[in-house]
């Protein structure tokens, strides 16, 4: 049977430096992260014809297809509920080279969000569902909406801020290794964490991600042209999108089972259709815009039972050594918060051997997009 | 404060609250509630719907304790509570409020020491229809 098993390869990453504030406008920053990726690739910009990006995204096909000199593009398309998407680019991607509607893809996220305004201030906006229903009791930010579902993760299984802590501090140790990490300099102890000043109790500073400038993209190609490109080619070897029935988005309150989400969804198509189980994975690159994301998608995609997502992270097990080294780059919490592109191309590394917290002989790599969002998850393999 | 920006299908969610009632829309043909609103029944599929009077007890289900940066109205409160009330008439429909000493009250009137997941609140309104909740024992 046909399908996008292993039939594409990303061949090229490319990033812009990551900051609090770049000079550069996002438009700026979208065509240095796409032609970087395209130079790592050693492809011409002439030679895509695909796209693929986030609803999201300010910098659209048209703006980027002139400036950097695109040929005649077949294919493009974008994915909603922002960092829900981060995965399904590449998937989007991955199906139409497999099915023959395009030959060379490009994804890409740039984004001023450092410098830029927070988006929960623009209070025009909102959709008239679910805001109706929350903003007005001053529940306001993403923060207070996943703090919600987490002060109820913690009530019925037990889960402790020593199990965010474990997630913030991998993140964080994984970003000491990365010189490109905004945080590079900067180490977590447990005592800065637990007296942290609040964001949206029981979620402190050090749960939430960063605020960055930057971008970032990437290159895919059939696995047959991949074995001719200057890298090491980097399979996709399963995808999927994840959107559960009943789910209501981060203020998920309203069904029978609040506390499962997208990655369920996602996860089951993405095991159904992969030749290897959670086991198998190496290392994973989990979508970490809150610290509680990291327990609720380590039970999603597998990796442990209901409620042992916090229990999951104890005795240094997302460290490097440990069962599941996460985030090696620093993920959204201390590396960059770029709608999690930057999980995407740290996959990529991982597989080519090249992390700056590089697992030994690592052959198998999870990615994921958000969790409490439409999501999305991809399955790499070298 | 926001005020709620309402749409065909939340609106007489507000205007049953303004009369100081408590309504959850409701499948007319297979009678399961549903929440938030919307055109049709997920169960059943019918369009036919009615909005049925809760009782207004609850108990907590979970809650927030948000601090700065936020909006300024509710920056001047923080922090102050957030709850997600799960309804005693329908166990699963939930719905966001804040916990206040009484109807009216400011979003930070109740000691946060005070909230706790489990413990049973009943709804008060607003002068401007707003469901709040007030602990039955405090």
């Amino acid at each position: 049977m046909g399908g996008i098993k292993d039939a594409t390869a990303i061949v090229g990453i490319g990033q812009t430096p990551f900051a609090k504030h770049l000079e550069e406008d996002e438009r700026t920053l979208a065509c240095r992260a796409v032609l970087a990726a395209l130079d790592d690739a050693g492809i011409a910009p002439g030679e895509v014809d695909a796209l693929a990006s986030y609803t999201m995204e300010e910098t659209d096909e048209v703006e980027l297809a002139k400036a950097v000199g695109f040929g005649d593009l077949t294919f493009f398309s974008k994915v909603g509920y922002g960092g829900g998407g981060s995965c399904a680019t590449v998937a989007h991607l991955a199906a139409a080279i497999a099915s023959g509607q395009a030959t060379v893809g490009v994804a890409w996220r740039s984004r001023k969000r450092g410098s830029g305004p927070r988006p929960w201030t623009n209070t025009t906006v909102q959709l008239p569902t679910p805001a109706q229903w929350t903003r007005p009791f001053g529940l306001l930010r993403p923060t207070d909406e996943i703090a919600m579902l987490t002060r109820r993760y913690m009530h019925e299984y037990g889960a402790t801020r020593d199990h965010l802590f474990n997630v913030a501090l991998a993140c964080r140790n994984r970003a000491n290794q990365n010189p490109a990490a905004v945080m590079y300099e900067r180490p977590l102890t447990r005592e800065m964490y637990m007296t942290a000043r609040w964001i949206s109790e029981p979620l402190c500073l050090f749960d939430n991600c960063l605020e960055t400038d930057g971008a970032l993209a990437c290159v895919l190609v059939s696995a047959e042209r991949a074995r001719d490109c200057r890298q090491t080619p980097v399979y996709v070897h399963s995808a999927a999108q994840g959107l559960p029935a009943q789910h209501h988005g981060m203020v998920n309150y309203w069904n029978d089972d609040p506390l499962t989400g997208p990655a369920w969804a996602a996860a089951r198509h993405l095991w159904k259709h992969a030749d290897f189980t959670p086991q198998d994975v190496d290392v994973a690159q989990i979508y970490d815009a809150f610290t509680a994301l990291i327990p609720l998608s380590l039970e999603g995609y597998g990796f442990c039972a209901r409620g042992e997502g916090g229990a999951f992270t104890e005795q240094g097990a997302l460290e490097i050594g440990g069962r599941l080294p996460l985030n090696t780059g620093g993920g959204g919490l201390s590396e960059a918060y770029v709608h999690g592109f930057n999980l995407v191309n740290e996959g990529v590394r991982q597989l080519r051997g090249t992390s700056t917290a590089q697992v030994p002989d690592a052959a198998t790599c999870l990615v994921t997009a958000g969790e409490g969002v439409p999501t999305s998850a991809l399955l790499l393999r070298s | 404060m926001l005020s709620p920006v309402t749409d065909a299908d939340g609106a007489p969610f507000w205007s049953y609250a303004r009369q100081g009632e408590l309504r959850v829309q409701a499948c007319s043909d297979c009678g399961e509630p549903r929440f938030p609103p919307r055109p049709c029944c997920p169960h059943c599929q019918s369009f036919a719907a009615e909005w049925r009077r809760m009782e207004g007890h609850g108990r907590i289900w979970s809650y927030v304790l948000p601090h700065p940066p936020l909006l300024p109205d509710y920056a001047e409160q923080a922090p102050y509570n957030v709850v997600v009330v799960e309804l005693a008439d329908a166990p699963r429909i939930r719905l966001v409020g804040n916990v206040v000493a009484e109807a009216g009250a400011r979003l930070d009137s109740v000691a946060p020491e005070r909230i706790r997941i489990g413990a049973r609140v009943q709804v008060v309104f607003t002068e401007d229809g707003l469901p709040q909740w007030v602990l039955e024992r405090p």
